[in-house]
C-alpha cells in the first residue's frame, strides 16, 4: 500500500506486515480526510469571504439528509476498521501450543529471561528464526511494559500474577526492546534486545556454559523436587488417580476447570499460581478447601518451576 | 431580539465597581470570579509550560544534555500535573464559563454565587498545595501510577492532595452550572434556544459531577495507602494495581471531554458570528454532544489495552471507542457546512475556530490507530500517544480557549487588543505547535516509548525539530498573551457589539454591568438567526 506517511520499524514478525497494512489503512485514511475537510473548509472560507457589506447570505439552518449521510459514513468506516483491528489482534492473543515458552522476570531496571532448558540471560533474549515464542512475564516490583517495536508487541507487566505475549520472529538481527511503562529513575535505561538466531545457534546457546558451572536444572526439573519437597504429593496424584486432591495427570490438556460454584476458568499459569498461592479463591468442583496457601513459602523461581513442572504431566 | 435593559451607565461596570485586591478576592460575582480563575490558570500555564520547555531542552540531545534522569522525571510529571489539574481541567467552564453563562441565558449570576466563590479559594489552596508537590520533586507522572507512587510519600500525598481539591472545586462548577441552566434561563430562553456553548458547558457540567467524585475517592484511597500502609493497590501490602488504573481512567478519560467539549463549543460560536450565517445542525451538534459525553463514560478501557485484561474486555472497549469518533465527525461536518454561502471575515478568534477544526480532525484520526487493538499494541505509551493527546488539549481545548479569549476579549475588558498583532501571534502559535507534535507521532511510529530521559540515537532528528517547535510555540503564547495582556490596560476602547453578534452576553455594554441586567431580557428568538428572512416562523434551533 501507499506508505508515504508511515515509518514503522522493521518488520520482524509474522504479522508485522498485517499489522503496517492497517496501520498505513489508517493513516491514508485520515490523511484523505483531514486534508479534503481542511481543502473544504479553506475553499468555503475564502469563496464565500465578505465582499461588501451588505452581501446575501442563504439562510440554511439543516438538512436532513446531509446529516444522516454523514452520520452513517463515519458510523460505517469505523466499524469496518474495528473488525479489521479484531482480526488481526486475535492472532496476536492466541498463541501456538508448540511455542517455545520463556519466562521474564522484570525488575527495576532490568529484564532477566529463563528459558526452557534452565537457562538465564539478562536484557539479551535469544530466540530461534520462524519459531513461535511465548513470554510468562512477571514483575518483581512496579509495573512495567514489555515492547518490541519491530515485533509490533507491548505488555504491561505486574507484580503478583502473569502477563503474556507471544510472536514469531522472521528477521535474523537484533531488535530493541524497550520498557514502555514509566517505572522510576532509570526507565530509559530499562532497554535490552532480542536477538534472532538460527534454530543451531540458539540450542548451542542453550547449553552455552563456562566450564566449571554447576550442572543447571530445567525449570522443570527443579519443579519436579520441589513437588516432592513441598509435600504436594501428599494430595496430588500425577497417575489420575483421585486423592485428597485433584489428579495431575494432563492437567494443562485438559485446558478448562470447572470449579466449585459452577464458573467455568481456563487452565494457565495464572489460574495454577493462584491455585497454589490461595488455592481457596477458586475451588476445584467436589473437593474441599483442605490445600495449605503456600503464599510467602514459595519463590517467585519456585512458583514458575512448579509451573513448568505440572505442564510436564 | 426583544429590548433588552441592560445598564447604560458606562463608567460603572463590574471591574471597577469596588476597588482594591479584598473587593476581588470576596466577590460572588461570576464575572470577577472567572476573571481570577483565568488569571490564576494562566500563571500555573506559565509554570507548566516551563517544565515543558525543559524537558524539549533536555530530550535534545540523547544522554544528559542539561540534566541528570531525576530531574527530567521530575521535570515532566511537573508539567503534566500543573497542566493538568491546575490549567486544563478547571479550564474554558472556570473561566469563559463563568464569565459568560449567565450573561448568555439572561441571568443575574449562577444559581450558587457563594459556593462559587468557594470553587476558587479551593483551587487557589489546590494550587498552593501543589508548590509542595513542586518542592518535594514529585516525579511518578501524572498518572500516579501504583505501587510505583506508594513508594514516593512526600510528594504524592501533596499532588494528590492537590488534585483532590481541585476537584472539588470542579464539582462545584459542575454542580453550580447544571442548577443555573436548569433554573435562571430569562423567559423565553428555552433549550431549542440555548447557545451551543451553553450546551456544551451543560454535558461538560453532568462529566464534573459525576466522574470527578470517583478520581476523588482513587486519590484519597491513594493518600492513605501512602500515609497508612492501607493495601488496595500495591500487590506489596495485598493490593490490586490494574484496580488504580480503572478507577483513574474512569474519570481522566471523560476528563478528556472536561477539556475538549468546551471548546467545541466556542468554536460553534464564533464560526455563526463569522460566517452570518446559523450554525448548521444546531439539533445535532447538540446531541453529539451530549452523546459524547455519555459515550464518555464508558471506553475508559483504551487506555488499558496493553494492561492485562482479558481479551473479551478489550474488544468492548475497542468497540465502544470507535463510537466516540462519529458524534466528532459530525460536529467536524457542520462546522463545515457553516461557512457554505456565507458572508466570511478571517479574524484572529475565526482563525483560532478553524484552525481548531484542522487540529482536531489530526487528533481526531489519530484516536483511531489508538482505537484499533493490533495498532494499539504498537502506539500505547509511545510519543505517539504524546502527539495525539497534546493536538487533542493543546490543539484542540487551549487553541479554543484562545479563540474564546479573543472573542469575547471586548466584552470582557472594554478594550480591543491590536488585530495584526493577533494574527501574528497565531501564526507563531500554529506553526510551532505543529513543529513540536508532528514529529512526534512519526517518533511514536518508529517505536520511541515516552517519558524517556535517553534515547537510541537513531530518534535524535526528530526530537530535535519538536523541540525547536516547542521553542516556537512557546513563542507564540508570549507574543499573544503579551499583545492581550498590553490591551488589557492600554487597548482600544471597544463598542458593545463589535462583531454584531445576535447572542445575549452581547448585547450588556462592555464590560458588563456589576450585576449584568437592570431587567431581565426576554427572549424571543434562537441565538443564530443571522440572515433570516422576515416570513420565517421558526424561533429554535434545527
Ligand atoms: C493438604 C492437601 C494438599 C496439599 C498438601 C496440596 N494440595 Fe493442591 N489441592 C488440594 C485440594 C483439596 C485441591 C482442590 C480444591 C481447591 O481447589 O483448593 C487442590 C487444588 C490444587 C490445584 C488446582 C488443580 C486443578 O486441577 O484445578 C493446584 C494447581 C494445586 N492444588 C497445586 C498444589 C501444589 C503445587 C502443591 C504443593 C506446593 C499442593 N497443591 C499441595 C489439596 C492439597
Ligand atoms: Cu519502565
Ligand atoms: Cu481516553
Amino acid at each position: 500500500m501507499f506508505d508515504l506517511f508511515t515509518s514503522m520499524p522493521e518488520q520482524a514478525a509474522t504479522w508485522s506486515a498485517d499489522v503496517d497494512w492497517l496501520n498505513d489503512l489508517i493513516t491514508n485514511l485520515s490523511v484523505f480526510f483531514t486534508v479534503t475537510l481542511t481543502g473544504a473548509m479553506i475553499y468555503l472560507g475564502v469563496k464565500y469571504r465578505k465582499k461588501s457589506e451588505d452581501q446575501e447570505v442563504a439562510y440554511i439552518t439543516h438538512n436532513a439528509m446531509l446529516e444522516t449521510v454523514w452520520t452513517v459514513v463515519p458510523t460505517i468506516i469505523c466499524a469496518v476498521m474495528f473488525v479489521y483491528g479484531i482480526i488481526s489482534y486475535k492472532e496476536m492473543r492466541t498463541p501456538p501450543s508448540s511455542a517455545i515458552e520463556i519466562n521474564v522476570d522484570a525488575y527495576s531496571w532490568r529484564w532477566d529471561f529463563t528459558y526452557p532448558g534452565g537457562k538465564k540471560s539478562t536484557n539479551t533474549l535469544v530466540v530461534p528464526l520462524g519459531q513461535p515464542i511465548r513470554l510468562i512475564m512477571t514483575s518483581h516490583d512496579v509495573i512495567h511494559s514489555f515492547f518490541i517495536p519491530a515485533m509490533r508487541v507491548k505488555e504491561d507487566v505486574y507484580q503478583g500474577n502473569y502477563s503474556y505475549l507471544w510472536f514469531e520472529p522472521i528477521k535474523l538481527g537484533e531488535f530493541h526492546i524497550f520498557c514502555a511503562e514509566y517505572c522510576g529513575l532509570q526507565h530509559s535505561a530499562m532497554i535490552g534486545k532480542v536477538k534472532v538466531v538460527t534454530q543451531e545457534e540458539y540450542e548451542d546457546y542453550l547449553v552455552d556454559r563456562k566450564a566449571g558451572d554447576a550442572p543447571q536444572l530445567s525449570p522443570a526439573e527443579a519443579g519436579k523436587v520441589l513437588y516432592t519437597e513441598k509435600t504436594c504429593n501428599t494430595c496430588h496424584s500425577l497417575d489420575g488417580s483421585q486423592t485428597l486432591g485433584p489428579s495431575f495427570k494432563g492437567l494443562f490438556a485438559s485446558k478448562e476447570r470447572k470449579l466449585a460454584d459452577g464458573t467455568v476458568v481456563p487452565i494457565d499459569e495464572n489460574y495454577i499460581r493462584e491455585s497454589i498461592l490461595q488455592p481457596q479463591a477458586k475451588m476445584v468442583e467436589g473437593f474441599s478447601p483442605i490445600m495449605p496457601a503456600f503464599e510467602g513459602q514459595l519463590s517467585e523461581e519456585d512458583i514458575a518451576n512448579l509451573i513448568a513442572y505440572l505442564k510436564t504431566l | 431580539m426583544s429590548a433588552y435593559a441592560a445598564t447604560d451607565d458606562h463608567d460603572h461596570n463590574y471591574i471597577n465597581w469596588e476597588k482594591g485586591f479584598w473587593s476581588w478576592w470576596m466577590s460572588i460575582d461570576h464575572k470577577r470570579i472567572g476573571l481570577m480563575y483565568l488569571g490564576t490558570m494562566l500563571m500555573f500555564f506559565a509554570i507548566g509550560g516551563f517544565f515543558a520547555l525543559l524537558v524539549r531542552i533536555e530530550l535534545f540531545t540523547p544522554g544528559e544534555t542539561i540534566m541528570g534522569a531525576a530531574d527530567y522525571n521530575t521535570a515532566f510529571t511537573l508539567h503534566g500535573v500543573v497542566m493538568i489539574f491546575l490549567f486544563i481541567v478547571p479550564g474554558i467552564p472556570a473561566t469563559l464559563g463563568n464569565f459568560l453563562l449567565p450573561l448568555m441565558i439572561g441571568a443575574k449570576d449562577v444559581a450558587f454565587p457563594r459556593l462559587n466563590r468557594l470553587s476558587y479559594w479551593l483551587y487557589v489552596l489546590s494550587g498552593g498545595v501543589a508548590v509542595l508537590a513542586i518542592v518535594f520533586r514529585l516525579d511518578t507522572g501524572w498518572t500516579f501510577y501504583a505501587p510505583y507512587s506508594v513508594q514516593n510519600s512526600t510528594a504524592v500525598v501533596a499532588a494528590t492532595t492537590a488534585a483532590f481539591l481541585g476537584g472539588f472545586a470542579s464539582i462545584l462548577t459542575g454542580v453550580n452550572f447544571l442548577v443555573t441552566i436548569h433554573n435562571m434561563r430569562a423567559p423565553g430562553m428555552h433549550w431549542g434556544r440555548l447557545p451551543l456553548f451553553v450546551w456544551t458547558l451543560y454535558a461538560t457540567a453532568i462529566l464534573q459531577v459525576v466522574a470527578t467524585p470517583v478520581i476523588g475517592i482513587t486519590l484519597l484511597l491513594l493518600i492513605l495507602e501512602n500515609v497508612f500502609g492501607l493495601g488496595v493497590f500495591d500487590p506489596d501490602l495485598g493490593g490490586d494495581p490494574v484496580l488504580f488504573e480503572h478507577m483513574f481512567w474512569f474519570y481522566s478519560h471523560p476528563v478528556v471531554y472536561i477539556m475538549i467539549l468546551p471548546a467545541m463549543g466556542i468554536v460553534s460560536e464564533i464560526i455563526p458570528v463569522f460566517s452570518r450565517k446559523p450554525i448548521f445542525g444546531y439539533r445535532a451538534i447538540v446531541y453529539a454532544s451530549v452523546g459524547i459525553a455519555a459515550i464518555s463514560f464508558l471506553v475508559w478501557g483504551h487506555h488499558m489495552f496493553v494492561a492485562g485484561m482479558a481479551n473479551l474486555t478489550r474488544y468492548i472497549f475497542s468497540f465502544l471507542t470507535f463510537f466516540v469518533a462519529v458524534p466528532t465527525a459530525v460536529k467536524v461536518f457542520n462546522w463545515i457546512s457553516t461557512l457554505y454561502k456565507g458572508s466570511v471575515t478571517w479574524d484572529s478568534p475565526m482563525l483560532y475556530a478553524l484552525s481548531f477544526v484542522f487540529l482536531f480532525l489530526i487528533a481526531g484520526c489519530t484516536g483511531i490507530h489508538l482505537a484499533t487493538l493490533s495498532t494499539d499494541a504498537h502506539y500505547h505509551d509511545t510519543y505517539f500517544v504524546v502527539a495525539h493527546f497534546h493536538y487533542t488539549i493543546q490543539g484542540g481545548a487551549v487553541i479554543g480557549l484562545l479563540g474564546g479569549l479573543h472573542f469575547w476579549f471586548s466584552k470582557m475588558f472594554g478594550r480591543m487588543y491590536n488585530e495584526k498583532l493577533a494574527k501574528v501571534g497565531w501564526l507563531f502559535l500554529f506553526i510551532g505547535f505543529n513543529g513540536a507534535f508532528l514529529p512526534m507521532f512519526i517518533l511514536g511510529m518508529e517505536g520511541m516509548p515516552r517519558r524517556y530521559f535517553d534515547y537510541p540515537v537513531e530518534f535524535t532528528t526528530l526530537h530535535q525539530m519538536a523541540t525547536i517547535g516547542a521553542f516556537v510555540n512557546g513563542l507564540g503564547y508570549l507574543f499573544v498573551f503579551g499583545n492581550l495582556g498590553y490591551a488589557v490596560f492600554r487597548g482600544k476602547k471597544a463598542g458593545t457589539n463589535p462583531y454584531e453578534s445576535l447572542s445575549l452576553e452581547w448585547q450588556t455594554p462592555s464590560p458588563p454591568a456589576h450585576d449584568n441586567w437592570e431587567t431581565i431580557p426576554i427572549v424571543t428568538d434562537w441565538t443564530y438567526g443571522y440572515g433570516k428572512p422576515e416570513d420565517d416562523e421558526s424561533h429554535a434551533g434545527h
